[in-house]
């Protein structure tokens, strides 16, 4: 076709197409929730809930410290020292108040055990009880805790992770902690930022999982050698290895990974258990850093890799965390995985991995909507957590992030870009990155608290409803911290403060909540279901052992009901196989329930 | 990205044979190599995060190249250039979502039909499209930057093939000058910024590289006729690298060549013209 006419509607669209990104970021950004505060009545009308930062006013001072590790680390030691801030729930004393452990990682600072006054605020019980001074020099320092009854005592014990030497302590019944670690059998040393107790075997007894990071003949603060960083910025299996350590029954647990078919060195950051396919045995998913994540399937004796099978282990990325929540009250869990974004440099986004229709059992497959739903750019995102926070009955997400927060104005992603697409030879070795200079690495971010219409949407309400909040996230729990029948927010920052955000949800939405204990199942009920019925739909919810990044929810089961509910049962399903069915519970309270012989 | 060289197709009926196969005239070899490097890639390290996307970049620069093809010159057009541009896409393009690649593969297209001056393309179609892309929406797309595991192997594997293949074409020296000269920058920056060499080197053994000296700045209708002036314009495009790189432009080379492309072949025009002397026809 010749002529000057279809050239200039050539150019027309053409012009068309080269701005059609600039249109589709303001059809994005109409999307969005209005980025400015609202006050709390505003918030509590708009959306259902509002959030106030209340640590100082709870008693609640602690600041968390980094490590210095070896010298030869020091130009790059904002970024490698970025993690260990971390917070786990656990009612220690079984009062019926849930109380706060958070970890300190730099070499001789004390971990907190925050005691739950009753009154709204809490106190530092660590040192008493013996479960702070826990970072000496040369044992290394803490990444995280989680909690679980060992022995079934009754009372939540404690795995201690570190950068170093791993802990357990015995709780003596509330009133003090016994390190029983030599007992156990735990190694001398591992580089470790994420465990979770779980009975994988169903025989009553809780198993606990720790994944390595860095690999475990690394001391972090007397190097052998540089060449201590991952060979690859996405496909990197020089990580730290896996422990599966089986609970014998007697105080001693025996090491089995290998064993059940767990062997991987990839770099673990994040992992959460749940049964996914109704088998009545917990599967469990590894978000790995540099690389894709793994999911194990869980037959009671040994575990079976099926990340690629099931699609969540294809596409290599930089996991940070691992959570499952049923999101579109189905009884179904989805998965969501925390990774890097950083505009202009690294869209990597957030996988939400929803199980594909008409794919179950051995057949489960995931597909990532993270998009779809709204929820897949989160900057550089850490710990995650599903959790009901109006009240509506659908669970919302709540979403921490920033990496490294130093110059405000200068920036190391152009170097870091630089050595992350470099040969492994190159990126292995510390001594050839780019010194940080004080530069920030996607440091100073917003938070996101997503909200979920149920539908499919979240939209972001984070600055609407109160979190205001840049600090460098790491971990998030979500517990209803003065049994108000609410899920309160508490954050771990690195370098930073731990908040206690408090929430206020609007009275006119309900609430259910399940206190579950096991008697031929474990006690603590870890990997016990318990499925609530109302109002024409149902949702699934699990006790966990510890998910997120670095972090453990509180273990009673929180639901939200939305207004006016007509519950009709709630099922529940013990990790020994036993089902229980609760008619008609009332809604507005906690339900404590035993499992029957 | 466009083929390092066209010019006639091998004849179908004609028995294969491997030294025909890496004839100069085979339009299909670099379409045939780029595709290998996608499937070795994809195989062994999933360097895709679907081929749902790479494929909507292939079909969306091989439907535009069709349909723009025949209303503008009136025959359907020859797609292997197409195909490169669009399975270039689909590698270097890195985004969760779906449209940044339709969208790229059609604005590379389309600016080969519009962004013309005396019957030729200005920009090399990838770069441009890419180029685009990473200025108007950088919230949404990356490029590839860490691929096919950081391993040596293939490295040396697409190195060696990639180099047999830019010689047979004769665009060797295109390459070569372009990676000395990034090499001998790389220690200049080093010794400014104090940075180690080894980073700086860095990004040349990733895989983006890969696709970039052999692809992109190889591209035959936007460069300059001669050799020599070819290996300037492969200097220049390093130094004007060097310098965004020193401003911390994380794609500085993207950036390099669509600045320096044009410009290089403007001028390489206007000496042409001067001289007047026809230009050599490209296919």
């Amino acid at each position: 076709m010749r002529g000057i006419t279809p050239r200039i509607i050539l150019a027309i669209v053409f012009v068309g197409f080269v701005v059609s990104p600039l249109m589709i970021k303001r059809f994005a950004a109409r999307r969005e929730v209005a980025k400015t505060k609202l006050d709390l009545q505003t918030a509590l009308a708009r959306h259902g809930f509002y959030l106030q930062e209340v640590s100082h006013a709870a008693g609640v001072d602690f600041v968390h410290q980094a490590p210095t590790l070896d010298p030869r680390l020091n130009h790059i030691m904002p970024q490698v020292a970025s993690m260990g801030a971390s917070v786990s729930i656990v009612d220690f004393d079984r009062d019926g108040w849930p109380d706060i452990y958070v970890t300190n990682s730099k070499e001789g600072s004390k971990n907190a055990l925050y005691h739950n006054n009753h009154d709204g605020t809490f106190t530092d019980v660590a040192e008493k009880l013996g479960v702070a001074d826990v970072n000496r020099p040369g044992y290394g320092v803490s990444m995280g805790a989680v909690w679980g009854d060992y022995d079934n005592d009754g009372y939540e014990d404690l795995l201690l992770i570190k950068w170093g030497k791993p802990e357990l302590y015995h709780n003596d019944a509330g009133h003090g902690f016994t390190r029983v670690t030599d007992q156990v059998g735990l190694p001398p040393w591992i580089n470790a930022n994420t465990a979770l107790w779980f009975d994988y075997d169903g025989d009553g007894l809780l198993d606990f999982f720790i994944g390595g990071y860095y690999s475990e003949d690394v001391d972090l603060w007397h190097l052998a050698s540089t060449k201590m960083m991952p060979d690859s910025f996405e496909y990197a299996k020089n990580g730290g290895r896996k422990y599966l350590f089986h609970n014998l029954g007697n105080g001693k647990f025996e090491e089995v990974s290998a064993q059940v078919g767990i062997n991987s060195r990839r770099w673990a950051l994040a992992s959460a258990a749940a049964d996914l396919r109704g088998t009545g045995h917990p599967d469990l998913f590894i978000a790995n850093d540099y690389g894709v994540s793994e999911l194990y399937f869980n037959d009671g004796k040994r575990f079976h890799e099926v990340g690629e099978q099931t699609g969540v282990g294809f596409a290599p990325k930089s996991g940070m965390n691992a959570s499952f929540g049923d999101i579109l009250n189905q009884g179904r869990y989805a998965v969501y995985v925390s990774n890097i974004s950083e505009e202009g440099v690294l869209i990597q986004g957030n996988n939400l991995w929803v199980p594909k229709e008409g794919t179950t059992g051995d057949t489960l497959q995931f597909e990532n909507l993270a998009r779809d739903f709204g929820v897949e750019i989160g900057g550089w995102s850490f710990g995650a957590q599903f959790g009901d926070l109006n009240n509506d009955g659908t669970l919302d997400l709540y979403l921490t992030n920033g990496y490294v927060s130093l110059d405000h104005d200068k920036s190391y992603w152009y170097d870091f870009s630089k050595i992350a697409g470099g040969h492994s030879l190159i990126i292995n070795d510390a001594k050839n990155w780019p010194a940080m200079e004080g530069r920030s690495l996607s440091g100073y971010q917003s938070k996101h608290v997503w909200l979920n219409d149920g539908s499919g949407k979240f939209v972001d309400v984070a600055q609407a409803v109160g979190v205001t909040d840049t600090y460098d996230g790491r971990a998030v729990a979500l517990v209803d911290l003065w049994n108000r029948g609410v899920l309160d927010v508490v954050v771990a920052n690195q370098r930073g403060p731990l908040l206690i955000y408090k929430n206020t949800v609007t009275p006119e939405n309900q609430w259910i909540e399940f206190e579950l204990e096991g008697t031929s199942s474990n006690r603590s009920a870890i990997g016990a279901q318990v499925t609530l019925f109302w109002n024409g739909q149902h949702q699934v919810q699990e006790v966990s052992g510890g998910a997120g990044f670095a972090s453990q929810n509180q273990r009673r089961l929180h639901f939200g009901l939305g207004k006016f509910p007509q519950v009709e049962k709630a099922v529940i399903r013990w990790p020994s196989g036993k089902t229980q069915t609760i008619d008609k519970p009332t809604p507005g309270q906690l339900h404590a329930i035993k499992e029957p012989a | 990205m466009s083929q390092p060289a066209a010019s006639i197709a091998i004849p179908p009926t004609q028995q294969f044979s491997w030294k025909r196969f890496f004839s100069p005239d085979n339009r299909y070899l670099a379409p045939a190599f780029i595709t290998c490097i996608l499937l070795a890639g994809h195989l062994s390290f999933g360097i895709l995060e679907s081929y749902k996307k790479t494929g909507l970049a292939i079909i969306a620069s091989l439907v535009t190249e069709l349909i723009l093809g025949r209303i503008f010159t009136g025959k359907w057009p020859n797609i292997a250039s197409a195909y490169i541009t669009g399975i270039s896409v689909g590698i270097l393009v890195r985004s969760p979502a779906f449209w940044p690649y339709v969208i790229c593969s059609i604005v590379s297209i389309m600016s080969k039909y519009v962004l013309r001056l005396k019957g030729r393309h200005i920009w090399n179609p990838s770069n441009f499209g890419i180029s685009v892309l990473l200025f108007l929406a950088p919230e949404t797309v990356a490029t590839l930057s860490i691929q096919w595991g950081n391993y040596l192997l293939p490295m040396i594997v697409i190195w060696c093939l990639g180099s047999v293949i830019v010689w047979r074409v004769r665009r060797f020296h295109i390459t070569a000058t372009y990676v000395t000269c990034f090499i001998a920058f790389a220690f200049l920056r080093s010794y400014i910024t104090g940075s180690p060499w080894q980073s700086e080197i860095a990004p040349l053994t990733g895989p983006m590289y890969q696709l970039f000296i052999f692809f992109m700045i190889t591209d035959p209708k936007t460069t300059v006729r001669s050799k020599f002036w070819q290996c300037v314009v492969a200097a220049l495009i390093a130094l004007v690298e060097m310098i965004l790189r020193l401003d911390q432009v994380v794609y500085a080379p993207f950036y390099a060549l669509f600045l320096v492309g044009p410009i290089a072949f403007l001028i390489g025009m206007w000496f042409d013209s001067r001289k007047a002397v026809p230009l050599r026809a490209t296919a």
